[in-house]
């Protein structure tokens, strides 16, 4: 075989695998949002669920997932920021700093019903937070925080030295130099990291089963006191979110329409993750505008 | 020499084992201009950096021996290396404007040393960039990104931002090689202004440029400092054959 035939031929093979990737991917996504999307509608996504009658929706369960997005950001992204900024920064290279990014990879690499378990025995049971959006918080936060550890060094170490040199040089303190100057500039690898973490939150069952619970109470969407048991904003009461539905409702669903349901909530789902993807590339490259380019 | 302005005593430099710069003993006047000449590699431009402790940055690197100013040894562990960079301002070979506007490249500095005074702060920039000879250029303009100027105004502006400190020396490390032959001999020009005012050492591969610029020049070779006179003695008569031998371009 001549050398040219054997490229043209690796050529092939290669497209070949590419192609059959993206027709699975194509045909997963088409297949969800076909079923799915017929079944989704205003009220079905503003509504309650129904156990055993038909028409039930997915109001609460929407609301329950983007609330428990916010509270996991709030407790991931200032705890992220600052070990990313300390692990890129002031960890001197050694053996401490080489054991801590060992651990933090391990644990981001967890499997997520373990981090559940774990969840369930620690943050549940023995802290005595019992099923809740805060307990649930804490668990995503377990797999949440490596990765936004890592993107913060990334986004940090992506920082030319000469800026950073610049600035010292002034006689500026190094934490001013990282606030005033290397943030910034790293800010759009940061965001754009940020929220595709956002998105695995978004899209997580498994360690939410045993931490947030798979039942919410009835909540008063009129009652905006955060201490009151059926406030939605009640951080301490326990939510099923929507990944946590589709599962539940697969799997012991009464109402007549499950199926329809689930298709619909798993339409939804995906619609929603793509959402925060597409955000996270226009916002990214927004800011790379806004800091970088010549005006 | 009158009005040393900083001074090392048997500076070294170590990179782990390795010995990059070897005990030099050098004074440098206020007001002038002390070229540091030398092939690639001769360690002038980490002497360079060691003055103002920027070599701090490098993981394993050591300095030993003493770094001069008035009656304070820099070189000391004591000595704050934040307050001490306000004292020595510097510029790289690439112009390193912040990802700011104008204004803000000049007014962080200050501003962070604690001046917070609006009108102040307009006055010190308007200085810098005068000083530096860009303020006709940007002064309708200084709330544009500092990234929309020239590589030459660049450069200029970064020379503006060191000295909006108010310090008194400015080290140089090749401000010009990677300049347009006219915004370099603009550079040069600023130089000369410049150093009524500042004491500047400056690191070059330029012959003419060090002939050109400076009053005093420095030639390093491997480490170590062979000869240091004023420029005119080093162009025309050098003492020692390895300095003639560099600067008619046997080698280097």
């Amino acid at each position: 075989m001549s050398a040219k035939t054997k490229d043209k031929l690796a050529t092939a093979v290669i497209v070949t695998l590419a192609g059959i990737i993206v027709l699975v991917m194509a045909g997963l996504l088409g297949f969800i949002l076909v079923r799915g999307l017929g079944h989704v509608s205003f009220h079905f996504l503003t509504s309650a669920p129904q156990t055993i009658k038909e028409g039930g929706g997915i109001g609460p369960q929407l609301f329950n997932s983007l609330f428990l997005l916010v509270l996991t950001m709030i407790i991931t992204v200032p705890l992220g920021l600052g070990a990313g900024i300390y692990m890129s920064e002031y960890a001197k290279p050694g053996k401490i700093t080489d054991t801590i990014r060992l651990i933090v990879e391990v644990l981001s690499s967890f499997p997520s019903i373990v981090v559940g378990l774990f969840g369930l025995l620690v943050i549940v049971n023995t802290f005595g937070l019992g099923f809740s959006l805060f307990s649930g918080a804490l668990a995503l936060t377990v797999f949440n925080l490596p990765l936004m550890v890592r993107i913060t060094e990334q986004g940090l170490s992506g920082v030319p030295a000469a800026q950073k040199e610049a600035s010292l040089a002034l006689g500026i303190s190094k934490w001013k130099t990282i606030k005033s100057i290397m943030l910034p500039i790293s800010m759009p690898v940061i965001l754009t990291g940020t929220i595709l973490a956002a998105g695995r939150v978004f899209g997580e069952a498994a360690a939410l089963l045993f931490t947030a619970g798979m039942s919410s109470p009835r909540l008063d969407f009129t009652n905006w006191n955060p201490l009151s048991p059926t406030s939605p904003l009640n951080p301490f009461r326990p939510a099923e979110t929507l990944a946590v539905h589709i599962w539940k409702i697969n799997s012991e669903g009464l109402a007549p329409d499950a199926p329809q349901i689930a298709a619909g909530a798993s339409a939804v789902l995906i619609l929603m993750v793509l959402i925060f993807n597409l955000l996270a590339r226009w916002v990214g490259r927004l800011m790379m505008k806004k800091f970088t380019a010549a005006k | 020499m009158q009005n040393i302005e900083l001074s090392t005593k048997d500076l070294s430099v170590f990179y782990g084992e390795k010995q990059a710069v070897k005990h030099i003993s050098l004074d440098f006047a206020a007001k002038q201009v002390t070229a540091l000449i030398g092939p690639s590699g001769c360690g002038k431009s980490t002497f360079l950096r060691s003055l103002n402790r920027m070599n701090d940055l490098i993981e394993g690197s050591r300095i030993t021996g003493e770094i001069w100013i008035g009656d304070e040894n820099i070189n000391d562990p004591k000595t704050d290396v934040v307050l001490l960079r306000q004292r020595i301002g510097m510029v790289w070979q690439r112009p390193n404007p912040f990802h700011k506007s104008i204004y803000e490249n000049i007014a962080f500095g200050p501003r962070y040393h604690g001046i917070r005074d609006r009108k102040k702060l307009d006055q010190i920039v308007e200085e810098s960039l005068i000083k530096a000879a860009l303020w006709e250029e940007t002064k309708d303009r200084l709330n544009q990104s500092a990234l929309s100027l020239s590589g030459g105004q660049q450069q200029s502006l970064c020379i503006a931002r060191s000295i909006a400190v108010s310090p008194s020396i400015i080290l140089m490390d090749e401000p010009s090689s990677a300049l347009d032959p006219v915004s370099s001999a603009k550079i040069e020009e600023l130089i000369a202004e410049l150093k009524q005012e500042f004491c500047i050492i400056i690191v070059t591969h330029n012959m003419q440029q060090a002939a050109r610029v400076s009053d005093r020049t420095a030639f390093f070779l491997m480490g170590e400092l062979v000869e240091y006179d004023d420029t005119n003695m080093i162009f025309t008569n050098p003492s020692d054959q390895r300095t003639d031998d560099y600067i008619s371009g046997r080698f280097g």
